[in-house]
């Protein structure tokens, strides 16, 4: 962490997130993860001679909602232009980007870090198509060109240099990742490259408002990294200035090895683009009432429910933060809490035996079998005393994952793990477990009063964990006062 | 605007374009003509004329997010210069 | 013996029995054969042609109802991407490339049972006036082999000029189609932007870029547009209004026309005076006639070649980057030291002289420093230009002018100097800059034997007018 007394390290991060459509931003070939090489092509794609790019409607849309959930102006009269450079992977020889000519302007995101609230600025959110991939070690001779990814849509989220700390990236990611994935924009897996990040990173002396030159450090493929390579950067650049080196502005990637960050080229180089607006495509509008559309769709985000959850429904933080770490997640248990008034049990069921479920490799709440109002049920008999807790949320839940229609009280009547809450047949069984460990009797009542957890166990096991605890213990407590 | 090496040198490399002694010459001249040529267009008062952009009157022309149209590998590599069946190949550029 | 007319009158002869399709494309196979040295064609598809006429021949024979252009033999510039057919661009950067999609337009004409012949030469990415600048030899003027067919359509003027094909498509973005129709004596048009979808057109500038139509009559024209009209999903910029049925609404009863021609054009010094002489003495005769004729101010004729080719050069300049060996296309084969290199000497190798001449331009234009002072810059007198021309179609239906500012050149006239033949493009550029249609008539005869037209042109969405206007000039002509 960056705690140097002198200097301070000033980050802006450029994110790029592929849009959630089903198809690519220009022409109609699939953006499906993992197909084999050169397979989702088109002569579009391919950059044949005669091909046309035709704009993908559902992108627009996607972008729209990442922007209103940051709070960004929406430009209404978008464009497209054409950034022209060379490279194997852009088979045009130019991208089709919004790079001067953004859909979203201005925004921010909230980020909260060690307890301490920070705004975020964002400069702009804009709309571009993505280029293919160079594979350089798979040929000792050759460079590999896949262009299943070429023209993919994303959306690429720049934030001012606002950010001041390795933490403060780390926690600025999470939540856009959060984000992205709550409004269906992107899924966020920074593994298989959907969401990848860029880091601009200079360091100047605390208080000087000018800012030192910047390097960028690229495809930064998990958050983690996102907050090494800073790490590594801050100690790198720091050391640079106080031996009065100049820095100079520069490309660098991250070995995730070592931890460390290297030149790729300098920016001395850097092409003229010569952006003009694409001829090959008309200007789209984004009319108020189709935004204003966009707007009452969203889905609430995470702060909002927490909110909600703590102040109306008397959550703590801790698990309002991790009951709406996912939307799905959160939106089930809301639905559980539309048939129960119980809504710590609620939580408690959804971050116990719920999460426990999904944690199964390949399980996902889509699949879950339990409708939220049947989970509201099974929580509802523990709170009326009918089920223990623990024979609840172990063999009955598991009976019931197997048949989700039916009724948990029945379910459990008809299995014999009602909790049994009767004194009368309660205190045989208390009885005998007392008759069987007289000495065990005698050391409690002189003074040994933690058998009494003994006792209790005894009777939990000879019942089979039908035993009311509340119930056994008062009975217990009674029999053996005398 | 006059032309120079310098420029010509700018402009072939963003063009990836190389021109040799003789051909470099004949290209530097070539350039100052056309841009001699074009810079007639300053002697017109442009000032409250909003640049033409779009060529369409069309707006908002989109299509829906459907899945159509790709081609075969085969196909796809069928022009290929170079190519092992599976990618498009081109010389080694980074050694690492 | 073949003869050939019109395609309602080849198809009449069909449906009587009087000719076959076979005969018709063996009669073009053996005129191709004959006059190879004009050089017009670059590839001919003999074998494929004959089968589909035989198929044809069997189709029509059996009662099915038959396509529009049932048996019509078209030729295409070899800038039209027809699936499973070479598509070079007349460069040698495109050597070996085979399609693997056609065009929209391509698909429209075979639905209808066209047969298409072969492909076309040109000037190399249709930049050209002369179709010199071609990886496949100069294509020759049919009426004087010693001169130029003009360009860049050169091969597809040639092919309905020498008889080589009934009628042929060529593209137009700076007068591409209108002038070589012009030097060689037939009817050249060029819809207005928007009209035929550009998908499978190889882009040279591409908000001036259309596929045009070469033929010997109106009637002809007018059919094929209507086939190749549309919308397209596949192109953007294709305009989503539905055309007109050209074909059938050709004959109207006679109205008078508001006619507007621009004196500063009749008058231009770069203008022959027989030419000049030709189309006033014509405008005189449409007055008489009973169209209103008059005189419009126009003071741009200066600043519309310059804006053109800061734009077009623009533009092409970008078109033209995929061309890069990466994924087709020629591949340079000496050692290269690295990426930068490697694209270098495989588009130094492959684009022609004139390629790369626009290519620089064009990129100098748009480059850092110079974008506002050359590209805004063009494009606001685009829009001046525009704006003048649809003030003008607000009180006429027609502008005349002269198509080119000569007859053909002489081979090896115009290839030193790049001014001069951008400057001959004078009066085509219009139609282009203000996505107007446009076509070129061909009316008269110089003195020294060549045939010369006219040029008219509609506002936008106008064909139909226009094809109306001309049916009736070139009817008389006849008369």
């Amino acid at each position: 962490m960056m705690s140097h007394p002198e200097y301070e390290i000033v980050v802006g991060l450029e994110v790029h997130a592929q849009l959630l459509t089903n198809s690519k931003l220009f022409c109609g070939d699939s953006i499906a993860f993992g197909a084999a090489p050169n397979t989702n092509v088109s002569p579009v794609t391919l950059a044949h001679p005669g091909t046309l790019p035709v704009m993908n409607h559902r992108a627009i849309e996607l972008a729209v909602r990442i922007g209103l959930a940051c709070n960004c102006t929406i430009e209404q009269h978008n464009y497209f232009a054409r950034k022209n450079y060379f490279y194997p992977d852009l088979p045009k020889g130019y991208q089709i980007s919004q790079h001067t000519t953004p859909i979203c302007g201005g925004g921010e995101v909230r980020i909260s870090v060690s307890g301490e609230e920070k705004t975020i600025r964002l400069n702009r959110i804009h709309l571009e198509e993505d280029a293919g991939k160079s594979i350089h070690d798979a040929n000792p001779d050759f460079t590999a060109v896949d262009l299943n990814r070429a023209g993919t849509p994303l959306v690429e989220i720049v934030s001012e240099p606002d950010i001041r700390s390795s933490d403060e990236a780390f926690a600025y990611l999470t939540v856009l990742r959060q984000w992205v994935r709550y409004l269906e924009v992107c899924d966020g897996n920074m593994e298989e490259g959907s969401l990848r990040c860029d880091a601009n990173i200079s360091v100047r002396k605390k208080g000087d408002t000018r800012l030192g030159t910047k390097v960028e450090v690229k495809n930064l493929n998990s958050i983690r990294n996102v907050k090494r390579a800073i790490d590594a950067e801050a100690v790198r650049l720091t050391a640079m200035l106080e031996n009065g080196e100049t820095i100079i502005q520069q490309t660098r990637g991250f070995d995730v090895n070592s931890g460390t960050t290297y030149a790729i080229r300098d920016k001395e180089d850097a092409d003229d683009y010569r952006y003009f607006a694409d001829p090959d495509l008309t200007p789209f509008v984004l009319e108020t009432a189709e935004i204003d559309r966009i707007r009452e769709a969203l889905p609430a985000l995470p702060e909002a429910r927490i909110l909600h959850y703590t102040q109306a429904l008397g959550l703590t933080e801790y698990d309002a933060g991790v009951l709406t770490e996912e939307r799905n997640f959160a939106e089930y248990f809301e639905s559980v809490t539309q048939h129960t008034t119980y809504y710590k049990s609620a939580a408690n069921w959804m971050l116990g035996p719920v999460k426990s479920w999904l944690n199964e490799p390949g399980r996902q709440l889509a699949n879950f079998p339990l409708a939220p109002a049947k989970l509201a049920a099974l929580l509802e008999c523990v709170e009326k005393g009918q089920l223990s807790f623990s024979i609840a949320s172990s063999r009955l839940f598991e009976k019931l994952l197997d048949q989700p229609d039916a009724e948990p009280l029945e379910l459990a009547r008809s299995l014999n793990l009602l909790q049994d809450s009767d004194a009368s047949s309660l205190e045989p069984v208390i009885d005998a477990v007392l008759a069987k460990f007289p000495d065990k009797v005698e050391a409690y009542r002189k003074g040994k009063k933690g058998l009494l957890a003994l006792f209790v166990g005894e009777v939990m096991k000879q019942s089979r964990g039908k035993a009311d605890p509340r119930v056994t213990n008062e009975l217990l407590l009674e029999k053996l006062k005398s | 605007m006059e032309v120079n090496d310098a420029l010509v040198d700018k402009l072939a490399h963003l063009a990836r374009l190389s021109f040799d002694g003789q051909e470099k010459e004949g290209i530097k001249q070539d350039l100052q003509k056309m841009i001699t040529f074009v810079e007639k267009l300053n002697e017109l008062d442009l000032e409250n004329v909003e640049p033409l952009i779009h060529m369409s009157p069309e707006v908002n022309v989109l299509r829906n997010d459907e899945i159509r149209g790709s081609v075969s590998r085969e196909e796809a590599l069928k022009n290929a210069p170079e190519t092992d069946g599976e990618f498009f190949l081109v010389p080694k550029v980074i050694k690492r | 013996m073949f003869v050939y007319s019109s395609i309602s009158h080849y198809q009449s002869q069909l449906t009587q029995g009087h000719t076959t399709c076979v005969e018709a494309v063996e009669h073009y196979l053996r005129q191709i054969a004959a006059t190879r040295h004009l050089n017009a064609y670059v590839a001919v598809y003999e074998a494929e042609a004959l089968a589909r006429a035989k198929e044809l021949d069997t189709l029509r024979k059996e009662g099915k109802t038959t396509g529009r252009l049932h048996g019509v033999v078209i030729g295409v510039k070899d800038v039209i991407s027809h699936e499973g057919h070479p598509l070079t661009a007349a460069s040698g950067i495109l050597q070996g490339f085979e399609a693997i999609y056609s065009a929209t337009a391509i698909k429209k004409l075979l639905d209808e049972e066209a047969i298409i012949i072969g492909s076309l030469n040109c000037d190399e990415f249709a930049m050209g006036s002369t179709n010199e600048h071609t990886v496949y030899g100069p294509v020759l003027n049919a009426d004087d082999e010693s001169r130029v067919p003009g360009g860049s359509s050169g091969g597809s003027a040639v092919a309905v000029q020498a008889g080589l094909c009934m009628v042929s498509l060529g593209s137009d973005t700076g007068g591409s189609v209108r002038q070589p129709a012009d030097f060689c004596g037939i009817v050249g048009f060029k819809p207005g932007y928007g009209r035929i979808s550009r998908y499978g057109l190889i882009a040279y500038a591409s908000s001036f870029d259309q596929i045009g139509i070469f033929s010997t009559n109106i009637p002809d024209t007018a059919l094929l547009l209507e086939i190749m009209a549309g919308p397209d999903v596949a192109d953007s910029t294709a305009s989503r209004q539905q055309p007109d049925a050209y074909s059938k609404e050709l004959d109207t009863p006679k109205t008078p026309y508001r006619i507007a021609y621009f004196p500063e054009a009749l008058d231009h010094p770069s203008l022959d005076p027989e030419i000049r002489d030709a189309i006033y003495k014509r405008l005189e005769s449409l007055k008489n006639e009973g169209h209103h004729v008059q005189p419009v101010n126009f003071d741009l004729m200066d600043y519309i070649v310059p804006s053109y080719y800061v734009l077009t050069t623009a533009e092409a300049s970008s078109n033209l980057s995929r061309y890069d060996g990466v994924r087709y296309g020629h591949r340079t084969e000496k050692p290269v030291t690295d990426l930068v290199d490697f694209y270098k000497k495989t588009r130094s190798e492959g684009f022609g002289k004139e390629v790369k001449r626009r290519i620089m331009l064009g990129t100098f234009v748009l480059s850092a420093g110079y974008y506002d002072a050359y590209f805004t810059r063009a494009q606001k007198v685009r829009k001046l230009l525009t704006t003048k021309i649809e003030l003008i179609f607000n009180d006429f239906d027609f502008i005349i002018l002269p198509t080119a500012p000569t007859t053909a050149f002489r081979r090896g006239e115009k290839t030193e100097d790049p001014i001069a033949m951008y400057l001959a493009d004078i009066y085509t550029v219009m139609a282009n800059l203000a996505g107007i249609p446009a076509i070129s008539l061909p009316l008269f005869r110089h003195n020294n034997g060549m045939r010369f037209g006219l040029q008219a042109m509609a506002s936008r969405q106008n064909e139909l007018s226009l094809l109306r206007f001309s049916h009736e000039l070139l009817t008389n002509r006849e008369n």
